[in-house]
């Protein structure tokens, strides 16, 4: 907390200057916190007590945070369906791999559908995975129709009373009414044959202003009911998050860490909103 | 794209036109709203700052002269465009050349922000350019990197050098080098590698990086970055900068709304040029990037330029000048001739795309989302219904033949009805048209009714330069081409 402790001590010691303060903003701004975000937490810390002011920067920051649940909605009597959506190359085929790693390790039954039929490769990607982790994938043919690989995917998961079914979808730019309507039918296929716990939104950590629109737009569609924060192991701080919290009220869930299957993390509010002002 | 900067801009902009006179004050309040929309386009504090200080500084010392002159408000505009094509590039450069082939370029980047598709993009673009480029699979590390390679390399038939299967297994540096000995032997005389995403932070694919790049010895070193993100890209890309180095930056998913000020940030902190822009999912979809282009299209100037180039494109040579040919001689436009258009208007590949580079397409932003382009094929079926005499003499469609059009394309009567009627409806227009009255509509375009720039675009075939020869006019936009002949 580099940044954050110079500016306490200085703020302490009463020699804070403007150019401290600009150097706040900036820091900020550089998190991806959003140009209005930024204003309201520097208003805060302006008129915070000098003795309080950790507090309630960090307090400040935790209001713009969702309210909503964070606990994964896993159902104990039947299987639990997620989800999993987002824009190109954010890392879901990575995510799903992580989960399915994530679910093993609780002694889960899971099943995998790889309905991304579209980028090239994509569904060996999520085999080579299911491979490496022992967990069954359900494939279709490449430029299939996504939605009844799901469907397959789904069926074969009840059939084996999986606890956890996860669908791998492919990446798709939320602007593209089309491929948002694919994405609304594979959710409609799916509950054809069993509810959907879960939607997932995967969000790169290194996204911009953009990533608020992202969400609106996958839930416009999916509704989405939780996010992936992914490449958190980067130098991006992934204020991005906060930002669609404050905006959307969807909470994060996961943290993504890394390459490997075991680098996923349940969402921890704190450190992460110390991140913001490290 | 960029379509958030582009209103911001337009709404600060017309409250500006509305006072007519400005004064110093004026130019302060549009540089602060111009400041917060680039920061809400993710551009940096810094860039933001340095930008708008550039702008509010040239304007002020032109105040007066602003003032004396006609329109201040319009001055102000210019000045934010050079500015803004000054920041995106000045000129666009090309690729540099070997001097002894195979030219070398590699691909570096964070996870995820499109390598491995641009590769493709990239190879067929200078394939296109009449190249013999060749892929090399260096990302060993990604799940089925190499696979995903060499399936988009077989789509676009140019070869890929995979020695190894990846998933971690395999040398990236000694794959790299065997596939550039690959190139020389094989007279291939572009390769492109594919290199692993990687962190700026992670010292040890960096280094991995380096050691890819002593070993090729690229002659184009080229940072591939997400018009989606954030401030994080600054400090990326200037790590990329001091770790492997790169020459030049690609922008790629630049068809979502991203505002891709980021970009504007890195061109800003490292001074290399944007070159290449990739704009969709297809293969096809890339361009060489152009900074005042750009600049037009973020202040809502649209890009006609492009625009016309991929009409250019779309229409073969023969189709153009069998109908140059058909409307000098005074002969009917017909529903074949139309067929060949709305074919030429599928080959300029998406309609919303073409859409978006109109000027003024902010405006009609809902409803170029909202076009359907399933409306073309819809069109075309039912015309592909139709008898060769049908097509060329839409007179003889009686209802018996325009039931049996509906039933044969799985339309609507009503629909062939309202083909029939406006395509009617044009083809007079386009007689008006011969005698110098204006452009014809659209027909079949029903969702786009009321768009003022659509004749003149969607219609590329009878190319402008050639319809109306004895009137010396070269616009095919009927106020433009008033504007000349006057």
């Amino acid at each position: 907390m580099a940044l954050f402790s110079k500016l306490l001590n200085k703020f302490r010691s009463g020699s804070l200057t403007s150019a401290d303060w600009e150097e706040f903003e900036s820091n900020l701004i550089e998190a991806d916190l959003g140009g209005k975000l930024t204003q309201e937490i520097i208003t805060v810390a302006k008129s915070a007590k000098p003795d309080d002011i950790e507090s309630e920067l960090l307090g400040a920051l935790a209001t713009k945070l969702s309210s909503a649940n964070r606990a994964l909605a896993i159902h104990p009597d039947r299987t639990t369906t997620i989800l999993v959506v987002g824009v190109n190359g954010t890392g879901k085929t990575t995510s799903v791999a992580k989960m399915m790693k994530y679910f093993k390790d609780q002694r889960l039954a899971v099943v995998v559908a790889a309905a991304d039929t579209f980028r090239a490769a994509a569904i060996d990607q999520i085999q080579t995975w299911g491979e490496r982790i022992g967990v069954p994938v359900v494939v279709g043919k490449s430029e299939g129709d996504p939605a009844s690989v799901a469907f397959d995917g789904i069926k074969r998961a009840m059939q084996e009373r999986a606890d956890i079914f996860i669908v791998d979808t492919a990446g798709r730019l939320h602007t593209k009414s089309g491929l948002m309507d694919e994405l609304a039918k594979i959710r409609r296929v799916i509950e054809k044959a069993s509810p959907i716990d879960e939607v997932l939104l995967v969000v790169d950590a290194t996204t911009g202003q953009n990533g608020i629109a992202q969400a609106q737009l996958f839930t416009e569609s999916v509704q989405v009911t939780g996010l992936i924060l992914t490449k958190m192991d980067g130098s991006a701080k992934g204020g991005i998050a906060l930002a669609i919290e404050a905006q959307t009220g969807i909470p994060v869930k996961f943290i993504g860490l890394g390459e490997s299957a075991d680098d996923l993390q349940l969402f921890e509010a704190d450190s992460y909103l110390r991140g913001l002002l490290s | 794209m960029f379509d958030n900067l582009t209103a911001k801009f337009s709404s600060a902009f017309s409250s500006l036109r509305a006072k007519g006179r400005l004064k110093s004050g004026d130019i302060d309040e549009i540089a602060n709203e111009i400041k917060a929309a680039l920061i809400e386009s993710d551009v940096a504090l810094d860039v933001a700052e340095q930008f708008t200080a550039r702008i509010t500084e040239r304007s002020l010392e032109k105040l007066e002269e602003l003032n004396r002159g006609t329109n201040p408000s319009q001055a102000i505009f210019a000045i934010v465009n050079e500015e803004l094509t000054a920041i995106l590039g000045g000129n666009s450069r090309r690729i540099q050349m070997a001097k002894k082939p195979p030219t070398v370029i590699m691909l570096t980047g964070l996870q995820g922000a499109g390598k491995t598709s641009l590769a493709g993009k990239l190879a067929l673009h200078l394939k296109k350019e009449g190249n013999t480029p060749l892929l090399i699979a260096s990302d060993l590390q990604r799940p089925n990197a190499v696979t995903q390679l060499q399936t988009v390399g077989e789509s676009i038939k140019v070869p890929v050098f995979a020695p190894e299967p990846g998933n971690g297994v395999g040398d990236p540096v000694a794959v790299a080098k065997a596939g550039v000995k690959f190139a020389e032997d094989n007279y291939h005389n572009i390769v492109i590698v594919d290199t692993a995403g990687r962190l700026g932070v992670d010292q040890e694919l960096m280094r991995e990086a380096i050691r890819i790049r002593d070993a090729v010895s690229p002659d184009e070193i080229f940072f591939v970055v997400d018009a989606m993100v954030g401030q994080d890209a600054v400090r990326t890309a200037q790590a990329f900068q001091e770790g492997v180095g790169f020459d030049g930056v690609v922008l790629t998913k630049l068809d979502g709304d991203a505002r891709g000020g980021a970009a504007l940030s890195i061109l800003a902190k490292t001074g290399k040029p944007i070159l290449f822009a990739s704009t969709g999912e297809k293969v096809e979809d890339f361009d060489i990037f152009y900074p005042d282009r750009m600049a037009s299209r973020i202040l809502g100037m649209g890009d006609i330029q492009t625009l016309a180039e991929q009409a250019k494109r779309a229409m073969d040579g023969e189709t153009t000048s069998r109908l140059e040919e058909k409307f000098a001689k005074g002969e009917d436009f017909t529903l074949t001739d139309f067929l060949a258009q709305l074919q030429a208007m599928k080959n300029m590949g998406s309609m919303t795309k073409m859409l978006a580079m109109l000027p003024g397409a902010g405006a009609i932003k809902k409803q170029i989302e909202n076009f359907d382009e399933n409306e073309l094929v819809r069109t075309q079926a039912i015309v592909e219904s139709m008898t060769p005499l049908e097509r060329n003499d839409p007179k003889v469609l009686n209802g018996s033949r325009r039931a049996r059009i509906a039933k044969g394309s799985g339309r609507q009567v009503s629909e062939v009805n309202n083909l029939v009627d406006r395509f009617s409806a044009a083809q007079k227009m386009m007689k008006q048209m011969r005698s110098g009255k204006g452009m014809p509509g659209m027909p079949g375009m029903s969702g786009m009714t009321g768009m003022p720039s659509m004749a003149g675009a969607g219609l590329p075939a009878p190319s402008h330069s050639k319809v109306a020869p004895k009137k010396k006019s070269k616009s095919g936009n009927p106020a433009k081409r008033a504007a000349e002949e006057a």
